[in-house]
């Protein structure tokens, strides 16, 4: 018995190809000279699934159709040198045919063997992606009437260096020899017939016959020789997510004269710097001794309609950053405004900062229009809309604000006559 | 940290902690697929983590990270209830072949794609199931920006210790949102501590002798056969239909998890408490203010903020029955707030009625209010 095996035998039905692609396996592995403890045997779910038992290599046996993923991981995460076998069946290969793309497109270091019986034997022979059209099953028995699946083709086309189609008949060892040695990516059809399902629909089918008629002949395609797929280590150069300048850490330089906490709404539109401007007020807060929090509310669509951002400053740490009802709201678009209409009409005190092309909503809160957007342009707008609340509303000095600005990355687009004033 | 001893305050998401705090902690390699609101995390995981992987899908990521963790690596991704949908299957596989990785999930309103750019605290009871079995996957949950920084190290080295993957709930006000802190108050992170088995073998992958998780393998070593399934197996990892052995290997999974993951909680207890607020996430920041209100207007209230969710701690249950007494009497309210609907800590622990004297404070689509606690609680 071969020392890559544990039982002379395999689990499989009598005459199923199956007994051939384990027995090819085990000349190809031995042909190349592999230890059992250099091979990884994947496994799916189906009738190849339960040959791990008979082979004495590592084995992992996991769910329908996920093997080549799995396999994938293994492969990416291991020294080179080892073989990754994966096993599959014509069911596996549909469920999980993105796993088949995604292994070809990378290059990952995996052989994969699909066990193609163009049935799902194990769960009563009901057809699959590559069952040819007119191959009779027990939920098709006048013939499936859909094309299949050409496997070799789609991973080729998906970047695969080798992919080969053969018969599952006597020795095609030394294809396989040929796939495992690949670098990267190979994958290797074996069409066969099931013994229990397929023959008992299709009385008299032989297997050759069967390919030439759909388009099931067997061939190799290659593909380009390319590095296989590992996965880069990037230790050494990876710096801190804390590094004090990338988080613009602050010390408090500033005093403000705040004694309980100002709770903010800034709403304008999306792509102009609500959230921006809103970060850099927060900070401004933060440099003048204040706690803050920093919430943005904006659709999935990045760059369309609404931006909303709410600030709180505080001078005791803030638990619930949560803003109920708001001290202050600025307003610079109309985008804001329809996002914050029932916020304001709800508020019974506090003050309103609206641009001046605005209609002002009825609310209890004091309203004053500004021109934001006509003397900052949109771009600008929500950063100097801050400006003008902390300048009218004296929560923190205004040269922290200013300074925090000009100290930004954003310093650069924003013109001196905007800032100046506030200096 | 970093150098400095002294060090300033910064405006932080919640995210950039859990992603710095897993790369101290030893995190090998982040497997992405990005979906709002976690993709914040996968940005800074791939500036930051050894290595990074865009997997094409969710079923792909985690059947790359089951493939890495045989290997011996320690994967990370972080996903919304969508991706964690589809990563279901390839979890109970990971769980069933007992291989460490952290999984972050972040809170989103549902049901369904609900909005993605809304919070929540929907996904505790699919969590609770999420194992066919009822098996318990650990879970804690981010309750403050603190714990963003020291949760994460406590969940991968259970997920190590206890050889599954594990969840770190978190939800898109605590990842998104951003708050200033002052940088000294995070501690020192040491790397997760792993052991490889070293036994003269044969290696049995699922002997777990006289502990809970057996010692780990990685797939693939020149020294002793490895083997791993995610069918029902006997020690060996062979395959087995159902055996003495192999239900007994199943019925370990089920133990090892309840008796090996820590109970982290915190509890502030006030002198004669006229209530106890109990929470987790997102709202633990509301439940500490309404505390502070309602002490501002005379009325004690002690606070439990869980921090392990699953398995229930059996803490929990002790502590809840010392404010409400025993099943006919109650001696003050328990108060659940949670956002959500139907309160579902309240509901893993009491099930679908809850008891006399238990109530929830709860709603959908914003932050549970302070003010709507402390109205709970005066109630």
């Amino acid at each position: 018995m071969s020392e890559f095996l544990t039982t002379p035998d395999f689990p499989y039905c009598k005459g199923c190809g199956h007994h051939q692609i384990a027995r090819n396996t085990v000349r190809a592995l031995e042909a190349l000279d592999f230890d059992p403890l250099d091979v990884i045997l994947v496994t799916d779910i189906g009738c190849q699934g339960i040959v791990d038992r008979s082979f004495a290599t590592h084995t992992i046996h996991g769910l329908h159709g996920r093997s080549v993923a799995l396999g994938s991981g293994i492969a990416m995460g291991m020294e080179p040198g080892k073989e990754v076998v994966v096993y599959i069946g014509d069911g596996g290969a549909t469920i999980g045919l993105q796993h088949l793309l995604e292994a070809a497109r990378l290059n990952v270091d995996v052989t994969v063997v699909v066990h193609n019986n163009m049935l799902y034997g194990m769960t009563g022979g009901q057809p699959s992606g590559l069952t040819p059209c007119g191959f009779r099953t027990v939920i098709t028995e006048e013939g499936s009437p859909y094309p299949h699946h050409d496997l070799c083709r789609l991973v080729h086309e998906a970047g695969a260096p080798y992919a080969r189609r053969v018969l599952g008949l006597g020795d095609f060892s030394a294809e396989l020899e040929e796939a495992f040695d690949v670098e990267g990516f190979a994958l290797v059809e074996v069409l066969e017939l099931c013994t229990s399902h397929a023959l008992k629909m299709n009385p008299g089918l032989r297997l050759r016959e069967l390919a030439e008629e759909a388009d099931y002949e067997p061939g190799t395609w290659r593909g380009e020789a390319r590095p296989a797929f590992r996965l880069e280590v990037k230790e050494g150069s990876r710096s801190s997510l804390l590094d004090a300048e990338q988080i613009h850490e602050t010390d408090v330089r500033f005093r403000s004269s705040l004694d309980d906490r100002v709770a903010l709404v800034l709403g304008g539109s999306a792509g102009e710097g609500a959230q921006r401007a809103a970060e850099l007020l927060a900070r401004a807060a933060m440099g003048s001794g204040l706690h803050a929090t920093k919430k943005g509310s904006y659709p999935v669509t990045v760059g369309v309609g609404f931006s909303t951002a709410e600030v709180i400053l505080s001078r005791s740490p803030i638990l619930y950053h949560g803003i109920d009802e708001p001290d202050g709201v600025v307003i610079t678009s109309e985008d804001g405004l329809k996002q914050n209409r029932e916020r304001i009409e709800g508020m019974r005190g506090g003050t309103v900062w609206l641009d001046e092309s605005l209609n002002a909503p009825e609310t209890g809160a004091e309203v004053r229009k500004r021109n934001f957007r006509e003397r900052a342009g949109g771009r600008n707008a929500a950063i100097y809309s801050l400006l003008t609340f902390v300048d009218e509303s004296g929560v923190i000095p205004t040269e922290a604000l200013v300074t925090t600005i000009r100290e930004s990355s954003i310093e650069k687009y924003i013109p001196d006559e905007l800032l100046d004033p506030f200096d | 940290m970093d150098g400095r001893t002294r060090r300033g305050t910064a405006l932080l998401d919640g995210s950039r902690l859990i992603a710095e705090s897993c790369a101290r902690a030893g995190a090998d390699a982040y497997i992405g697929y990005p979906i709002t609101p976690a993709s914040l995390i996968y940005g800074y995981a791939s500036r930051r983590f050894p290595t990074i992987l865009p997997a094409p899908d969710e079923i792909t990521a985690l059947q790359w990270m089951a493939g890495l963790s045989a290997v011996g690596k320690l994967p990370v991704s972080a996903t919304s209830f969508p991706g964690m949908a589809l990563m279901v299957e390839s979890i109970n596989m990971a769980a069933m072949m007992e291989l460490p990785m952290l999984i972050v999930l972040v809170q989103r309103l549902g049901p369904s794609t609900g909005t993605a750019t809304a919070g929540a605290q929907d996904d505790l009871l699919f969590l609770r199931g999420i194992i066919s079995g009822g098996y318990p996957l650990p879970v804690f949950c981010v309750s403050d920006i603190d714990d963003c920084w020291s949760l994460p190290p406590v969940a991968m080295q259970t997920a190590v210790d206890l050889r599954t993957p594990v969840v770190l709930l978190t939800s898109k006000e605590m990842v998104m949102t951003e708050r200033s802190l002052d940088m000294n108050r995070l501690g020192d992170i040491a790397p997760v501590r792993r052991r490889a088995y070293d036994g003269e073998g044969p290696y049995r992958p699922y002997d777990a002798g006289e502990g809970e998780a057996p010692p780990f393998l990685p797939i693939g070593g020149d020294e002793h056969q490895v083997r791993m399934t995610a069918s029902t197996h006997n020690a060996d990892g062979l395959l087995q239909h159902s055996s003495v052995e192999a239900l007994a290997n199943s019925r370990r999974l089920r133990t090892k998890v309840e008796a090996g993951t820590p109970p982290l909680y915190h509890l502030d207890e006030a002198e004669g408490a006229e209530a106890l607020i109990v929470t987790y996430g997102i709202t633990a920041g509301a439940a500490r203010e309404a505390v502070e209100m309602l002490k501002e207007e005379g009325v004690p209230v002690s606070l439990l903020v869980a921090r392990t969710l699953i398995p229930v701690p059996d803490a929990y249950y002790d502590i809840l029955a010392r404010y409400r007494g025993g099943e006919k009497e109650t001696r003050v309210p328990v108060v659940f707030a949670e956002e959500n609907l139907r309160g579902q800590l309240a509901s893993i622990m009491f099930g679908e009625r809850l008891p006399a004297g238990v109530r929830v404070v709860g709603d959908i689509g914003h932050m549970i209010r302070p003010a709507d606690i402390v109205q709970e609680v005066l109630r």
